[in-house]
């Protein structure tokens, strides 16, 4: 029974053009917004060619003596011209003094900040929860000039006091030494400020990521007559790991790049000082900023390329952290 | 044959909540944790508030370990140490924001007199008396400032959350990836940048505009970031409602997923405006910081409140700290405005005007 079915012309409508092309409209909506996309790709590399562009002759006639001397010395000539053989720019000093205060606020500030958001996501009351997360939240509004200021004239004699106590005590162990007794504006003290500086960063990450554990797996662990402590054990820690440690490098990035607050209660001294109470100590930032007035062109150039290294090393951390904050909950049962 | 004569609904029973005794046994170990540290302190050389908290911090989690302990053995005795850790974790997480809220208005009010809201600072010096000269040149510089550093980053960041969201294209991890990177380029960085790229090759002086670009740099991520999560939120419904209305995309992007985002895209931005609001380092390295009024950020020194706090701090006499505090009370007001509007717009309901 095969019969062709035959039409005539007349019945068939006319094709219609079915496409997926998208019109002007949105290839033009497409295009705008994509280039506003990719803004933050350019920014951050016009960052890179610019610090490399300008910072380029100092790395280039410094070598790797720019990541290990601790001499900045911009020489001058007899003419009163910048005389580039015998000026000397090393940053090693500063490196190590921007990760003595970055590690000690993290060592401070983290156990602090992971409690309490295990206290805000699994103790809490809700009333009392509403107004805690409201006020660290807004603590980390707060501008790093005024965690600058309160740490000078409030932070700073209580913190002398505990330095002070910790020298006492812990004397023998080689970093609590002092050379002379003089504990103002020391290491231990800008930690402690950076610290409170990241108490509301880490606490607000790993809040949100312990909010997310599987409320299944967290009423498992109750059913099975778990106490509170042993939920958390057993479930949301594993589960949190890895975010928990993403967080902690979020922390530690902010408070290896930040200026106002260390430049006001540090001081700064151009030596690798591993004696965290002594009164010298400094960050790259802070000394870029200390620098930066009275700066010739040339050691413009130098905090140029300073700057440079702060941000490659700021990415790196940030870049670190947020791979490892993006793998949370592959771990854990 | 029995008739119910009335419905007895049992009241819902809280096994788990603290009873008046669990209470009173609380109150009882705060009670013998005190006279303990008390005690210690009294007796031993140990003095000074900090010897009162950690002796009363150790009294505390050794008698609610071995209260519970002997009530319901080693797990509930781990358990209330370990409440008894985060609860003081919290404690001191709040002590520092109470001491900041309280230091900024204690010692930032005695500077605080009407003529900071009327003069500025070009006939005065930072170690005049306090009642002489004022901020307003500095308001109105942070406020030209964050006008125009939110003019440069709102689209960028709004645009880079819609790419994230609507388009979805291949360069969504990488960008998301950069975003996240780019909110932790520090403030000097910034600065650095700016003063490469535009004060050594054009401008060659300070000007407000530089100091705008670099807020720019540090808000776009906090944009872009907040706008991305209120998008998220608009529901895939609405999307495709507006398709299957015959709009294009870009129709219902513009008419439908932007308008329904409204309050949480103002809020992206105000949240922005709070990050750079007082941000110090750039703002030292590029705007400069004049006395008088300049209402050009394109040309001329442009004063701040950040900058006015750091050099009246730096001055160094007691009037000038003054000066600084009150200052800096004036810039943690504008913050606390911002951030306060911010959440009441973010806790109206997404998708809702």
């Amino acid at each position: 029974m095969s019969s062709t079915l035959t039409q005539s012309p007349a019945l068939i409508p006319e094709k219609r053009e079915i496409t997926t092309k998208p019109r002007l409209s949105d290839r033009v909506f497409r295009g705008v917004v994509t280039s506003g996309g990719l803004s933050s790709l350019v920014i951050l590399g016009l960052i890179l060619i610019f610090l490399l562009f300008n910072g380029y002759s100092t790395l280039k006639s410094q070598g790797i003596h720019f990541l290990t001397s601790s001499n900045w010395q911009a020489a001058v000539n007899d003419a009163g011209q910048f005389d580039a053989k015998n000026s000397h720019f090393g940053i090693a000093a500063m490196l190590i003094g921007t990760m003595i205060v970055a590690v000690i606020a993290v060592i401070v500030g983290v156990p602090i900040s992971v409690g309490a958001a295990v206290y805000l996501t699994f103790y809490a009351p809700t009333a009392i929860k509403k107004i805690m997360v409201s006020a660290i939240d807004l603590m980390a509004a707060f501008p790093s000039v005024l965690f600058g200021l309160w740490g000078f004239f409030v932070l700073e004699s209580t913190g002398e006091y505990w330095a002070k106590l910790l020298n006492k005590y812990f004397g023998w162990i080689p970093i609590f030494k002092l050379p002379a007794p003089y504990v103002t504006r020391s290491p231990f003290i800008a930690g402690l400020v950076l610290a409170i500086m990241i108490i509301p960063i880490v606490t607000s990450i790993s809040r949100e990521i312990f909010s997310q554990t599987p409320l299944d797996r967290i009423q498992a662990a109750y059913a099975l007559g778990g106490t509170r402590f042993a939920m958390l054990r057993a479930v949301a820690f594993p589960y949190a790991r890895s975010g928990i440690v993403g967080s902690i490098m979020l922390g530690l990035g902010r408070a290896m790049g930040e200026t106002v607050a260390v430049y006001t209660v540090l001081n700064i001294v151009y030596q690798v000082n591993w004696h965290i109470l002594f009164s010298a100590g400094g960050n790259v930032a802070s000394m870029i900023l200390l620098k930066f007035g009275e700066a010739s062109t040339y050691e413009v150039k130098a905090l140029m390329a300073a700057g440079l290294v702060l941000f490659i090393l700021t990415l790196i951390v940030n870049s670190l952290a947020n791979v490892i904050v993006s793998r949370t909950g592959k771990s854990g049962r | 044959m029995s008739t119910i004569d009335k419905v007895t609904v049992p009241a819902p029973r809280k096994p788990w909540a603290a009873s008046p005794i669990d209470r009173v046994k609380t109150a009882g170990i705060v009670a013998v944790a005190v006279l303990i540290s008390w005690l210690v302190v009294a007796v031993t050389p140990m003095s000074g508030k900090l010897a009162y908290a950690v002796i009363f911090f150790f009294a505390y989690l050794v008698i609610d370990f071995v209260v519970s302990y002997r009530k319901a053995g080693r797990p509930a005795a781990m358990d209330s140490l370990f409440r008894g850790l985060v609860t003081t974790a919290i404690i001191i997480a709040v002590i520092p924001i109470v001491s900041i809220l309280a230091t900024v208005w204690i010692r930032g009010h005695r500077g605080l007199h009407w003529t900071l809201f009327t003069k500025d600072m070009h006939s005065n010096s930072f170690t005049d008396p306090v009642s002489q000269g004022g901020l307003v040149h500095a308001i109105i510089g942070t406020f030209l400032l964050v006008i125009f550093a939110m003019i440069i980053s709102v689209p960028i960041g709004i645009l880079t959350a819609l790419y994230l969201t609507e388009i979805r294209g291949r360069f969504t991890r990488p960008i998301e990836f950069l975003v996240q990177a780019m909110s932790g380029v520090p403030s000097i960085v910034a600065g650095l940048f700016i003063y490469a790229a535009i004060l050594i090759p054009f401008t060659k002086t300070v000007n407000g505009i530089q100091g705008s670009l670099a807020l720019a740099i540090l808000m776009i991520p906090t944009v872009a970031r907040t706008s991305q999560e209120v998008l998220k939120l608009i529901p895939g419904d609405l999307r495709e409602a507006g398709v299957a209305l015959g709009g294009t995309q870009w129709r219902s992007v513009a008419l439908v997923v932007v308008p329904a985002a409204q309050s949480g895209l103002i809020t992206a931005m105000i949240l922005g405006v709070a990050r750079v609001a007082g941000e110090t380092a750039p703002i030292l390295l590029l705007t400069g910081g004049s006395g008088t009024k300049n209402y050009n950020v394109f040309s001329g020194s442009l004063g701040s409140l950040p900058n006015y706090v750091w050099q009246a701090f730096a001055a160094g006499t007691p009037e000038s700290i003054t000066r600084a505090w009150a200052g800096i009370l004036v810039l943690l007001v504008i913050v606390v405005i911002l951030f306060t509007s911010a959440r009441i717009l973010g806790s109206r309901k997404v998708g809702k005007k």
